[in-house]
């Protein structure tokens, strides 16, 4: 089976090269093979496609290298939000699938499971 | 200082440490362990599945023993022990609401706060006389290891997605091969989330079934209750088909379905059911009411099978959010004008039937 691949030219991931102290931790988080390592030491982005958002990358990078509007890529968690529905509790019975995800400050536009 | 209780089912026994008993813990699983995740998966008692926050021993660990993280969600634990048959390690549980640790990570309760505090409410530098801890990789979203190891003097190193390379890991010092650091999604994980995705559609969608049945009783040439076992039982079959072609059929053939947005996918298989739906009703294409119903079915099949294939997003393990939108900008008026007019159609062809 071939890797699956989301739709072309979307992501938001962006990379400050000169940031970057070539500790190669968003290599390690990152479960997608997006992030590679040059050269010279340096990160780069070798896969901008399938970068998936979820935001390891920046989190973890100690200089803050890395921009990336992250969050969790779910139809139900997006249609919950424009319905205005919110609650403390993000995940209820169904999870993703129905319940509302709440947002956060931190540029996560909406988050669930 | 927070110890997690013994009388939890799945504790076997207690290990004395400087702050006290700690619950013991096996890699062998009960049958009230597989149980519990067989219910977890079709949607029973999810969302109260955990266990107790805290330092756990799996084996028979000392002070300088490997220390696991991972999320109070029981199937998490369940997943990370039973892939550790003879090692002697201490597991730290965060307290995540019982949310697995991806989902927990991306909504930031596990988190490099819930970790930092949890570090100093287990004892666990009293319990090990090392600073280090493994993460599973997927937490990577919710925590920042050089806060952590800023606020808590734990370093952090990224242990693998899958707890089965667990011990591979662990065996080769902690280093991790480029394919222990990749998400997949195969046909196995996929169909692992049916259940869940199959209960979340039925649901609601019982409700609509009976309305269906006891609509196509209306109109038509016979009495109501002929009417609805001729057009409501086959208005029943075609809904659960697109229930089914949605929630099933597009997660399992996925990968070698055309197109990159989930919807398409799952209309291109819902046209393919409408059609084999139809030529087995073979409604009298002759007379206004069967064209009618005939493409009220096209309408309605494929676009409820694309807003449940549009759903999977959630599930599946590659979806970026502003791929999600861009699809959904789309797909989600189409669906919806589909069924409605799908749905008028039918009315229609109900009553001049």
């Amino acid at each position: 089976m071939g890797r699956l691949i989301y739709l072309k030219d979307v992501v938001t991931l962006n990379l400050s090269e000169e940031k970057c102290i070539g500790c190669s931790m968003c290599v390690d988080v990152c479960p997608r093979g997006v992030i590679g390592m040059n050269g010279v030491g340096r990160a780069w982005i070798q896969d901008r496609d399938a970068c998936m958002e979820c935001g390891a990358c920046s989190r973890n990078c100690p200089t803050g290298a890395f921009s990336v509007q992250a969050g969790v890529g779910c139809a139900a968690a997006v249609i919950n939000t424009m319905l205005g529905r919110e609650g403390s509790i993000c995940c209820g019975d169904q999870g993703c699938t129905i319940e509302p995800c709440e947002q956060t400050e931190d540029k996560r536009e909406n988050s669930c499971c | 200082m927070s110890l997690p209780s013994l009388k939890q089912p799945f504790v076997v026994g207690a290990v004395e440490t400087s702050v006290g008993l700690l619950p013991r813990v096996t890699s062998s699983l009960t049958w009230a362990d597989h149980w519990g995740t067989i219910k977890a998966r079709w949607g029973v008692g999810r969302m109260h599945y955990t266990v107790e926050p805290g330092l756990y021993a799996l084996g028979d660990p000392d002070g300088r023993s490997p220390v696991l993280v991972t999320a109070n969600y029981k199937m998490s634990f369940d997943r990370l022990r039973e892939k550790l048959t003879g090692q002697n390690v201490w597991i730290l549980v965060l307290d995540t609401d019982g949310i697995n640790v991806w989902c927990s990570a991306g909504k930031g309760t596990f988190g490099s706060e819930e970790l930092i505090r949890r570090i100093a409410i287990s004892g666990l530098n009293r319990v090990v006389n090392h600073r280090e801890l493994i993460l599973p990789q997927l937490s990577g979203p919710g925590v920042a290891a050089h806060l952590v190891k800023k606020f808590s003097g734990f370093k952090i190193h990224y242990g693998p997605i899958r707890a089965s390379d667990l011990p591979a890991y662990l065996d080769a010092g902690l280093k991790a091969t480029p394919e222990m650091r990749l998400k997949t999604f195969t046909l196995r994980e996929r169909v692992a989330l049916i259940p869940i995705e199959l209960v979340a559609a039925l649901k609601p969608g019982l409700l609509i079934l009976l309305a269906f049945f006891l609509l196509g009783g209306l109109g038509g040439p016979a009495g109501y209750w002929e009417n609805a076992v001729n057009y409501g039982v086959f208005a029943v079959v075609a809904f659960m088909t697109a229930i089914l072609t949605g929630a099933v059929l597009t997660p399992i053939l996925l990968p070698v379905l055309p197109g990159r947005a989930f919807s398409f996918k799952g209309f291109i298989v819902g046209v393919v059911s409408a059609i084999v739906l139809l030529v087995m009703r073979s409604p009298d294409l002759n007379l206004w009411h069967g064209r009618l119903e005939g493409l009220a079915w096209l309408l309605l099949v494929p676009s409820l099978a694309a807003y449940l294939a549009m759903n999977f997003t959630g599930a599946s393990t590659y979806t970026s959010l502003s791929g999600v939108k861009k699809e959904m900008r789309l797909a989600l008026p189409m669906e919806i004008g589909a069924g409605v007019a799908g749905l008028g159609l039918w009315l229609v062809s109900r009553f001049i039937a």
